[in-house]
């Protein structure tokens, strides 16, 4: 690690402020990607502005029809909240399925969002649920958010405060772990909400988070998994790794797929 | 049995202390005025170091020096060695190439160090290592043993052509050749042995310190045998005389093997420490440890097996390449030959044997002894060969084991083991009955209805423990001893310490060694202690590794207690006023036969020092006694494991449903303990089969190179384990001891890849056979769902 300057703000303006100073600032939140980064000198941002004193961050709420997660909620949060288990349960198990209890404990959704690993879960259950990532400064919906491998449409100085997801029907989400870091090598997150049906995957696409519009019409006719049977992906466009070869990688997209559904429909 | 003597599963004394946090482990210790060392490692597989710039380094803050190669020449440190000569099938010696502790001209390996820089703080000295501008020119590397004899791939040293260090061989290869001929069946596998990173918990460390008063050196570091660490330093790299350099390895957090080498970071924190004139210290961060502690296996192997008409095994034969990786690190050359192809009969009565290794250079980190080191490798061979063997006749795979077996004892192989005994039938049968194999048919087509693929699959392994006799090592190429070591003092109030040559680095020692002396002298074990690790405290011993600590080791403090009971009785006579025949001595109490009279432990003790009830001229005061033991033979360790799996054919995901052990150990110290050791065995050998791997790319780069890639076996990829043990007494040491550390290991990973192929009908499986390798395996064998058989 390289000596960096830490900021402390208490306000979401402050730290906005502390941001626009320095272009190459840096928010922390749970830290648990930013900080292993720097220790192996990959990072080296001369300032970090810790968003944790920052009030309001936190919270999760359920107003009408939609669930509200604060940027700063951690992954246990989520995981043990009632609201969210009662809201969207898939969503809690999700936050279960990340990491260990340490990452969970000190991981949040703001930061998972904002940092949008290839094989992260959260961006797939955002653009799954067809979220709106809301920030200092904007709402953003999940499809025009995630813009490819660890890249967003934040702008400099732009602060995730929270992430509203609307309620669906049903969903489920698939996940396969890659056996050394546990994230996905593959997950498949399906919902329903009325009409909008959505198949959104994480871990297998080159260029990180992505819906298939093909296996979306098809459950459309019908949501069950006999809709998604013999349908696949191309290779073509997905990672490939000593993990999983990008061949791998799609016959896991139609499997855990069809998995969801059935979860999703309760079979 | 006494309630802590042998046999009583007594709780690990030693865990109070680690598991509060308590431990002294090497990285706990710091000196005053104390700098830090950071490496500078290569980052190119093969590069000619063409010049090192390391001024601005040296101006850096805080730092006190930047060494590279040149001034370890200058100051005339000598070469890390290899102790363990092996001899070509043409009678020419192992070909060794320097390995100096810093790199000088060439670098052979991503992380081979080239220049250190020491400052005062870590940060500091980190920051500088950054600035020191190293020139390579980059070479083509090879990293593959199976291409590295090749002709026009790269050349790693001048002193052994075409890569190769040995080609060694074992066996007849004439009588081998006409049994295969007249034959019935052959089974013939390609086996790949994946290499594997030892990954301790707790990475290596190092402290260098000189003391110019008394031109003494001390050395702490994570050492599984601080005084053969100390012996190479002093007698090969040159660093001080013997007497003038001290080695404590404190407590260590796990070592495996890969801690018992003698690294470079060692020899340099010494040198450095005078260099500088301040005590130094190196802690290996964990992608260090990735790259530069030595890893395990990496063979590449064709083998034969042939049997006759009725299934019996008439010979085996053996073609292996084993990786060494860019130098040749401290036993490395045995691993292959003689911890290897000495074991290939297996469990089995095979008349002929012959087995060829060549051993490679590659530019990769060094390769050397990992828990079971050969062993696992060999039990790789002839399990995989015995099922699959079974398999293309048709036959029960118990059954064909149970048929071959060795039954009578003694029994000599082709290949210079001599078993001295064992009941493999027996380990068999009950972990046939403990497995439920007889049930197995009904579970499998369970599992067909959930749509999973179900296999089973032993290993019925045998392994080599406590290395022995000394001279017998010594005909083999060993460059030193491997017997053992124990004093045991008796304080005046009549608790014991124990110095024993031995290191524990996990295995419980200071709870095992004080059960056999609570049980041997009727005291409480709170009263025993055990002393290890340091090479001013203790006299020379020969350390742990290879499960030798309970059969030598503790045969070696048998033989003190013997001693010390002698001199006992001889105090008692005189407090007794009896002669010394008359004496007996029994749960802790001295007594005089036929009478009531009676002298306790503590009394004894007592009066060994007090030395009132006799004259110094007749008897010596005092009651410490020391003792050297080498055994007559190795021990035999052997068993039954037996691994059933459940595969999600879709996925590929391998799950082991159930895992049997049945192990002979010979006499068990503390069952505990025991079980323990081959819960962690195990584990080891399910991450060899289904996880780990490292990888490294053409260009030498470490693909595995951390935790995010490399995946180390966790506790929810293990079922409850059912562990079970058969005893057949060891003859070849005063406790009947075999060992136990290494059999899980050297067990498992056949019997978890006999179990895949056998629930996936394909024998092309590699390990680790990860859910991509499985679900290939299935696709390529066109076999993709479960029958419902
Ligand atoms: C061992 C381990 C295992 C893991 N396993 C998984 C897993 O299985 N699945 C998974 O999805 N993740 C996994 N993670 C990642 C974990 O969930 C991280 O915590 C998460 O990705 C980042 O969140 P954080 O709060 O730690 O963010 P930080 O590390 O603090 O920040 C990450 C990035 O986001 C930026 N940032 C943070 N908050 C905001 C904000 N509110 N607005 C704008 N930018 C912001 C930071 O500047 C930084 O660039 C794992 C991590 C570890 C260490």
């Amino acid at each position: 690690m390289y000596a960096f300057t830490f900021r402390r703000p208490e306000t979401l303006r402050q730290a906005a402020n502390l941001l626009s100073k320095n272009g190459d600032a840096k928010p922390l939140a749970g830290g648990h990607t930013l900080l292993p980064t720097m220790k192996l000198r990959l990072a080296s941002p001369p300032e970090l502005i810790d968003l944790s004193r920052i009030e309001g961050l936190e919270g999760i709420e359920l107003t009408g029809r939609a669930l509200t997660i604060g940027a700063m909620a951690r992954h246990a949060d989520v995981h043990g909240s009632p609201v969210v288990q009662q809201a969207i349960p898939v969503l809690a198990k999700l936050a279960g399925m990340i990491g260990d209890p340490a990452v969970r404990h000190m991981g949040t959704i703001g930061g998972s969002i904002a940092n949008n690993d290839p094989s992260a879960d959260y961006p797939a259950a955002c653009l799954g649920l067809g979220a709106t990532i809301v920030t200092n400064k904007r709402r953003i919906k999940a499809d025009d958010f995630f813009t490819g491998m660890f890249s967003t449409a934040l702008e400099p100085a732009e602060i995730i405060t929270k992430v509203s997801f609307p309620i669906p029907k049903k969903a489920a989400y698939q996940k396969f772990r890659n056996q050394a870091s546990r994230y996905a090598l593959v997950g498949v997150f399906v919902a329903k909400r009325g009409g909008d049906i959505r198949v959104a995957v994480t871990g297998a696409g080159a260029n990180g988070v992505f819906r298939i519009q093909s296996f979306e019409e098809a459950l459309k006719k019908r949501f069950s998994p006999k809709s998604l049977e013999g349908m696949t992906i191309p290779a073509d466009g997905m990672n490939s790794d000593i993990h999983g070869s990008a061949e791998y990688r799609a016959h896991l997209v139609g499997v855990l797929a069809r998995r969801a559904v059935a979860e999703a429909v309760g079979k | 049995m006494c309630a802590t003597g042998i046999g009583a599963a007594v709780r690990r004394k030693e865990d109070h202390r680690f598991i509060t946090g308590k431990g002294h482990y090497t990285d706990d210790i710091n000196q005053p005025g104390q700098a830090y060392a950071y490496f500078v490692r290569s980052p190119h597989a093969h590069a000619t170091i063409k010049s090192i710039e390391a001024k601005e380094a040296a101006r850096m803050p805080g730092v006190l020096g930047v060494l590279t190669g040149a001034e370890l020449a200058a100051d005339k440190i000598g070469n890390l060695i290899c102790g363990w000569m092996i001899h070509s099938k043409d009678g020419s010696p192992m070909k060794m190439a320097p390995h100096p502790a810093l790199a000088s001209g060439k670098a052979c390996f991503v992380g081979d160090p080239v220049a250190v820089v020491i400052a005062a703080t870590l940060a500091q000295a980190r920051d500088a290592a950054e600035k020191v501008k190293v020139d390579y020119a980059v070479l083509p590397a090879v990293t593959d043993p199976a291409q590295a004899q090749k002709s026009g791939v790269p050349q790693i040293h001048e002193v052994a052509p075409n890569n190769t260090i040995y080609q060694w061989h074992l066996g007849d290869a004439k009588a081998v050749e006409s049994a295969f001929t007249s034959a019935k069946h052959v089974t013939k596998l390609d086996l790949v042995n994946n290499r594997l990173v030892p990954n301790a918990m707790e990475p290596r460390v190092a402290i260098g310190d000189y003391d110019t008063g008394s031109g003494t050196f001390t050395l702490w570091n994570t050492s599984q045998n601080p005084h053969v660490a100390r012996l190479v330093i002093a007698a090969f790299v040159g660093m001080a005389p013997e007497h003038k350099l001290r080695v404590i390895a404190p407590d260590v957090g796990g070592g495996f093997g890969s801690k018992i080498f003698i690294y470079p970071e060692e020899v340099v924190a010494l040198w450095a420490a005078k260099r500088v004139g301040r005590p130094v210290k190196w802690t290996a961060e964990r992608s260090e440890s990735f790259l530069c502690d030595a890893h395990g296996r990496d063979h590449v192997t064709h083998a034969e097996m042939a049997f006759d008409a009725e299934g019996r095994i008439v010979a085996l034969r053996a073609k292996t390449v084993a990786n060494l990786g860019a130098y040749m690190s401290t036993f490395s050359s045995a691993v292959p030959t003689y911890l290897y192809a000495t074991l290939l009969s297996g469990q089995y009565e095979i008349p002929q044997i012959y087995c060829e290794v060549d051993a490679v250079y590659t530019n990769t980190g060094p390769v050397d002894a990992y828990r079971g080191a050969g062993r696992p490798e060999a039990t790789f061979v002839v399990e995989r060969l015995v099922e699959v063997g079974a398999r293309e006749m048709g036959q029960d795979p118990a059954e064909l084991r149970r048929k071959n077996f060795v039954k009578e004892f003694p029994h000599q192989t082709p290949v210079i083991m001599n078993y001295d005994t064992g009941d493999y039938n027996a380990s068999l049968k009950r972990a046939l009955e403990i497995a439920d194999y007889k049930g197995f048919g009904r579970r499998k087509r369970e599992s067909a209805r959930n749509g999973k693929l179900r296999g089973v699959g032993f290993s019925t392994y045998i392994e080599a423990c406590g290395i022995a006799p000394s001279a017998a090592v010594g005909s083999l190429g060993a460059g030193v001893g491997l017997w053992e070591s124990a004093e045991v003092r008796v304080n005046p109030t009549g608790s014991v310490e124990v110095l024993t040559g031995c290191h524990a680095h996990g295995q419980g020692h200071e709870t095992t060694f004080a059960q056999l002396v609570s049980d041997r002298l009727g005291i409480p074990i709170d009263n025993v202690s055990i002393i290890h690790g340091d090479t001013d405290k203790v006299q020379f011993g020969m350390g742990t590794y290879g499960s030798r600590s309970g059969a030598v080791g503790m045969s070696a403090l048998v033989k003190a207690l013997d001693k010390v009971e002698a001199k006992a009785k001889k105090v008692a006579a005189h407090m007794l006023e009896a002669a010394e025949g008359d004496i007996e001595f029994k749960d802790g109490k001295f007594s005089v036969a036929g009478t009531d009279k009676s002298a306790a432990w503590g009394e004894v003790a007592l009066n060994a020092y007090i030395a009132h009830k006799f004259s110094g001229q007749e008897l010596e005061p005092g009651l410490k006694e020391g003792a050297f033991y080498d055994p007559t033979n190795f021990t035999f360790p052997a068993g039954c494991h037996i691994c059933e799996v459940e595969i999600d054919p879709e996925t590929g995901n391998t799950e082991i449903a159930a895992w049997t052990a049945v192990d002979d150990f010979g006499v068990v110290v503390n069952p505990m303990i025991v079980e323990g050791q081959v819960h962690g065995g195990v584990a080891q050998g399910v991450g060899q089969a289904l996880y780990e791997g490292a990888v490294y790319d053409k260009d030498g780069q470490l693909v595995t190179g951390s935790l995010l890639d490399y995946c180390m076996p966790r506790a929810d990829h293990l079922p409850a384990l059912n562990v079970a043990t058969t005893v057949t007494k060891c003859p070849s040491n005063p406790l009947g001891i075999k060992g136990c550390g290494e059999a899980g290991a050297i067990a498992a990973p056949a019997a978890v890849i006999n179990a895949i192929t056998d629930a996936i009908g394909t024998e092309a499986i590699a390990m680790p056979a990860t859910p991509q390798a499985v679900w290939a395996a299935l696709k390529k064998a066109g076999r993709s769902l479960p029958h419902a058989a």
